[in-house]
């Protein structure tokens, strides 16, 4: 099937609807990575079978969706038309949510959302506190449509921006709505996407080349996974109208290929839009050309740099060199090239859509739009929100993330990835956007918003970082490779109780001459971590130099294992856990561990159902 | 195997800037990077062999020595990292006695960390054999390890009937 | 565009052909900046970070390697700034890290001011500045050897650190080494390079090895001239 013009698109779309019964009982599965994960691809055999059993393929939908983003609660089932929400759903709950809710329209208590706070249960999945203060924008259409159904996402109005720009806008007017609309970079960078393009644009050489950068890296972050593998054809729409715009016919996505999801579904899309002409050769019978290619990574961090980016679509390892010249001169190939994050992109059609003055209704002065974060690490409510720019960093952690579990202390959030810093609870109520992040000595990266409690240590979590990166460091210029070693090993020391007072100055120093020093951004954003934690949790790091403790019993070095004595029960379980024999005891009598046989592994508290072992 | 390396560069167009990809789909067809289709490759594709091996030993999804039977990929991301995966990485290197991105000699275990999988809602995870293990614990690791035993067991076993 | 630019360095006006990187016209004006992997053979690279110099007016300044970054008219360049000291003298002391003894590593450290390393001592002996690795690929042509693995694990090798398949022996990267952990050896008729042994060609005409057979053979493929024209030493050509 051809769509041949704006006309035809607008017919299917209408036929698409028409054809659509509202009132039709419809089970959503996501099928996302982390849903998977928890076994929703069982969940849509069972559901599958249990239809067929029943004879009820016809009168009832299964549609496997993208991420809804609670991933909290996956895996997540929605029955339409009433929307109920389904959390944690085993396949042994299928016959009874279809006997029960489907034909008979009742409801399950017992996987329904409870609120912690009220005790109630709560039905809709819009309803449930995670998902109200979210301003869904570009995630909201993954719980709906099924992503490789370019059907789908035609009937909820997709690729109508794409005709619009073809039919009624200049390459030129396209630039202007970007630009007025005010949309930044979502990769972390922040620059305006319309600049951008209008350099790209006004750049000379042929050809010109549109870049989608899907390496996400920054770990703790998987925005632009969601959206590649629940929404992908909106990224391949906002490429599309990119391309147009900037005056390019070839344009390349890098993905990572530890996304092997996201590789399946962006390839279906690509085919798919192929197929009906939307990609490809004169596109919608507008004469304008443009196909896109996959390239997949090979698991490199440093690849998500632009000139590194190149490198390895050119076939070599992921290099950067450095950006006295823009990409937008002389990027891929060393030709004008334009490189812009997915969740940028899938920005695009929404902007031509509704229009730039809508769109700079949402958000702050200066960061306009919503913005997708992944919430992770010691929150109750797991998961991706979407928000307005501006929200408060509380109302993201304690509103929407349903705050730390097990009651504990909230210590610090952690942003912009390896680049980004480690954000204190007196800042919490600050807005977030990309300049205020700037300014708390972290930065807005990707998405990723890692919560910390008080058992997370901040001198650890720096190393985690510089680990990391002299990990994932090309190695080529000295600052960044031979730096960040020598950074992380004064770091293992004060970890390890050798620390010397005068390393926080050392430290300090080192990191200047890296941020001043290194080739790429890799490597001179590498010493932030460092930086914000020392700036904001320097009386953590005096306690490990000074008196050898770790406030948050973490570093291994520092803390001891013990079992208390009254709560112990002499239950075995410990003793069976531990891999040296390091616990001793006699059954129902109180435990022991020997500190000399003990590695402090931790298998012992995971296994003690009584919080009998402590740590000192 | 050079019939088998023209197929997969043919699908690239003989392009050599498709290295990546290339070199992906020669692991995927040989579980690793022979030696021998690196070299053949180098003449296919005209370029040479230095740059293929730096290409190869650069990315760290390559690996240039067979693998084990069973994969292991321990997610190392920060949310995983915050949630005790150290822990786990330290109790799976005492348990196989090798470390991350080694294979046990007896080629059963092929063992490496990776940098964040972006399954961070269920961290600390662990992929076994392209299966997702999340929420892990050092037991439930355990638990993953003597299951792929089991497995092995009855696999070599339905072999040996079979013989 | 015009053929020449002025910009200033440390205050003096300097005129520079367009296109040149700070670091030529500086030296070109006898103003010293340190390097390492910078070689006029080769292309730009900017890795040891030696080189770097503060640019732009003073409210608002940053930092470029020299190396790399290309003049343009009314640029300022400072070359001796605190910055500037700071990571040259951070960069020296890490590739001491690495090599505590190379006579040129020492040099410039003394220069700069900084009398030891105070990190741990690895004695890697190779500072990984490239040099060899892009002679051999860029001028020489051939890419015998590379770089193998990242980050901190890096390292010069030929392929599968074995005998080089493409290597013919020219030993430019031996040559071009500035700490000169690339040994070369000859002895009656063999040059060894890479742990490999090379055959020398005796001159058909004075009877003395002048040159690896392979690098001749080299010679002769590239220009599509017969091979007896290279089995003649240089002198007696």
């Amino acid at each position: 099937m051809k769509i041949r013009n704006p006309k035809e698109l607008e017919k299917l779309r209408n036929k698409l609807l028409a054809n659509k019964d509202p009132q039709k009982p419809c089970i959503t599965v996501c099928a996302s990575s982390g849903c998977v994960a928890l076994g929703s691809k069982r969940l849509v055999d069972v559901l599958n079978k249990e239809l067929k059993e029943r004879s009820l393929e016809k009168d009832i939908d299964i549609k496997e969706t993208g991420c809804h983003g609670f991933c909290e609660g996956g895996p997540l089932l929605i029955v339409y038309p009433e929307e109920i929400c389904y959390l944690r759903v085993n396949e042994k709950d299928i016959p009874n949510i279809v006997a029960k809710t489907v034909l008979n329209h009742e409801i399950i208590e017992r996987l329904l959302y409870k609120d912690p706070a009220t005790g109630k249960t709560i039905v809709k999945q819009s309803d449930i506190p995670f998902f109200k203060k979210q301003e869904r924008l570009i995630i909201g259409a993954n719980a709906r449509i099924d992503p490789s159904s370019l059907e789908d996402y035609i009937s909820t109005g997709g690729y109508s921006a794409l005709a619009k720009v073809l039919s009624q806008m200049s390459p030129d007017e396209v630039i202007g709505e970007i630009k007025l609309s005010s949309l930044r970079g979502r990769g972390g960078g922040g620059f305006p996407t319309g600049v951008k393009w209008e350099s790209t644009r006004k750049a000379e050489g042929e050809p010109k080349y549109v870049i989608c950068n899907a390496d996400e890296g920054d770990p703790g972050a998987y925005m632009d996974r969601s959206v590649l593998e629940g929404n992908p054809h909106s990224v391949l729409e906002g490429m599309i109208i990119g391309a147009y715009a900037i005056g390019s016919n070839a344009g390349y996505i890098y993905l990572r290929d530890e996304y092997p999801l996201a590789v399946t579904r962006f390839t279906l899309a690509i085919e798919k839009a192929r197929e009906t002409g939307l990609l490809g050769k004169d596109i919608l019978g507008s004469g304008f050309d443009f196909d896109v290619t996959i390239s997949r990574g090979g698991g490199a961090f440093v690849c998500g740099e632009s000139s590194a980016l190149f490198a390895s679509i050119e076939g070599r390892a992921g290099e950067p060199r450095a950006k006295y010249v823009h990409a937008t001169d002389k990027g891929l190939f060393d030709k004008p090239t334009n490189l812009n994050n997915v969740e940028t992109w899938a920005n695009v059609p929404l902007i031509i859509n509704k229009g730039a003055e809508w769109y700079r209704t949402i958000g702050t002065e200066k960061s306009k739009g919503t913005k997708i974060f992944s919430l992770v690490g010691k929150i109750n409510n797991t998961g991706l929100v979407e928000v307005p720019m501006g929200i408060s960093l509380r109302e993201i952690i304690f509103d929407i993330g349903g705050g730390i579990p097990k009651d504990r202390k909230f210590k610090a959030v952690q942003t912009g990835g390896p680049s980004g810093g480690c954000i204190p609870e007196q800042f919490l109520d600050k807005p977030v956007d990309f300049d205020e992040l700037v300014e708390l000595g972290s930065m807005m990266g990707s998405g990723g918003m890692i919560i910390m409690d008080d058992r997370t240590c901040m001198v650890d979590v720096a190393r985690y970082f510089l680990s990391f990166l002299e990990e994932e460091s090309c190695g080529k210029c000295t600052p960044c490779r031979e730096g960040i070693l020598q950074m992380r090993e004064i770091l293992d020391r004060i970890c390890q109780g050798q620390g010397e007072e005068s390393d926080l100055e050392t430290l300090e120093q080192m990191s200047q001459a890296i941020t001043d020093g290194a080739l790429c951004a890799l490597g001179s954003t590498a010493p932030n971590p460092v930086m914000s934690t020392i700036r904001f949790f320097r009386d953590e790091y005096e306690a490990h130099i000074r008196d050898k403790r770790c406030p948050a019993g973490n570093c291994k070095d520092l803390i001891s294992y013990s079992i208390n004595q009254a709560t112990c029960t002499g239950c075995g379980a410990c003793l069976r856990a531990c891999g040296t024999n390091a616990i001793t005891g006699e059954k129902k009598k109180p435990h022991a561990i020997d500190p000399a046989k003990c590695i402090k592994c931790g298998a012992c508290i995971e296994t003690c159902k009584f919080n009998a072992v402590e740590v000192s | 195997m050079k019939k088998k390396l023209k197929e997969i560069i043919k699908k690239y167009g003989s392009n050599r800037s498709f290295l990546v990809p290339i070199l992906q789909d020669v692991q995927r067809e040989y579980g690793y990077l022979p030696r021998e289709a690196l070299n053949i490759l180098s003449q296919l594709i005209d370029v040479p062999i230095s740059h293929i091996y730096t290409v190869a030993t650069f990315y760290k999804a390559f690996s240039l020595s067979p693998r084990g039977r069973h994969q292991l990929s321990l997610c190392m991301g920060t949310a995983c990292h915050v949630r005790k995966a150290p822990q786990i990485r330290d109790h799976l290197v005492r348990k196989l006695q090798i470390e991350p991105g080694e294979t046990t000699p007896d080629l059963e275990y092929s063992f490496n960390t990776v940098n964040c999988l972006g399954v961070c809602a269920l961290g600390p995870i662990l992929v076994a054999d392209g299966e997702y293990h999340g929420q892990l614990t050092i037991t439930k690791a355990d638990k993953i390890l003597k299951e792929l035993e089991k497995k092995e067991r009855t696999t070599k076993k339905v072999a040996a009937n079979e013989n | 565009m015009a053929d020449t630019v002025t910009v200033t360095i440390n205050e003096r006006k300097i005129t520079a052909p367009a296109g040149s990187t700070i670091l030529d016209a500086a030296h070109d004006a006898n103003i010293y900046i340190p390097n390492l992997c910078s070689h006029e053979e080769l292309a730009p690279y900017g890795a040891c970070r030696l080189c770097m110099v503060e640019i732009g007016s003073r409210e608002k300044t940053k930092l470029v390697a020299s190396c790399i970054y290309e003049v343009a008219e009314g640029l300022e360049v400072r070359t001796e700034t605190p910055r500037v000291n700071n990571v040259r003298r951070f960069v020296i002391e890490l590739l001491l890290a690495r090599n505590p003894y190379a006579p040129v590593l020492r040099k410039i450290a003394g220069d700069l001011g900084v009398k030891d390393t105070r990190f741990k001592k690895r004695d890697k002996g190779c500072i990984l500045c490239g040099q060899c690795v892009r002679t051999c690929r860029e001028v020489v042509g051939v890419s015998a050897i590379g770089f193998k693995g990242r980050g901190v694990t890096r390292k010069v090798t030929t392929p599968f650190g074995e005998s080089p398949v493409d290597c013919i022996a020219c030993g430019s990267c031996s040559y071009v080494c500035p700490v000169n952990v690339i040994p070369l050896k000859e002895e009656n008729g063999v040059r060894e390079i890479w742990n490999t042994k090379f055959e020398l060609q005796k001159c058909t005409k004075c009877g003395r090895y002048f040159a690896p057979v392979k690098q001749l053979d080299y010679f002769s493929k590239i220009t599509k001239l017969p091979k007896e024209r290279f089995e003649v030493c240089l002198d007696c050509r």
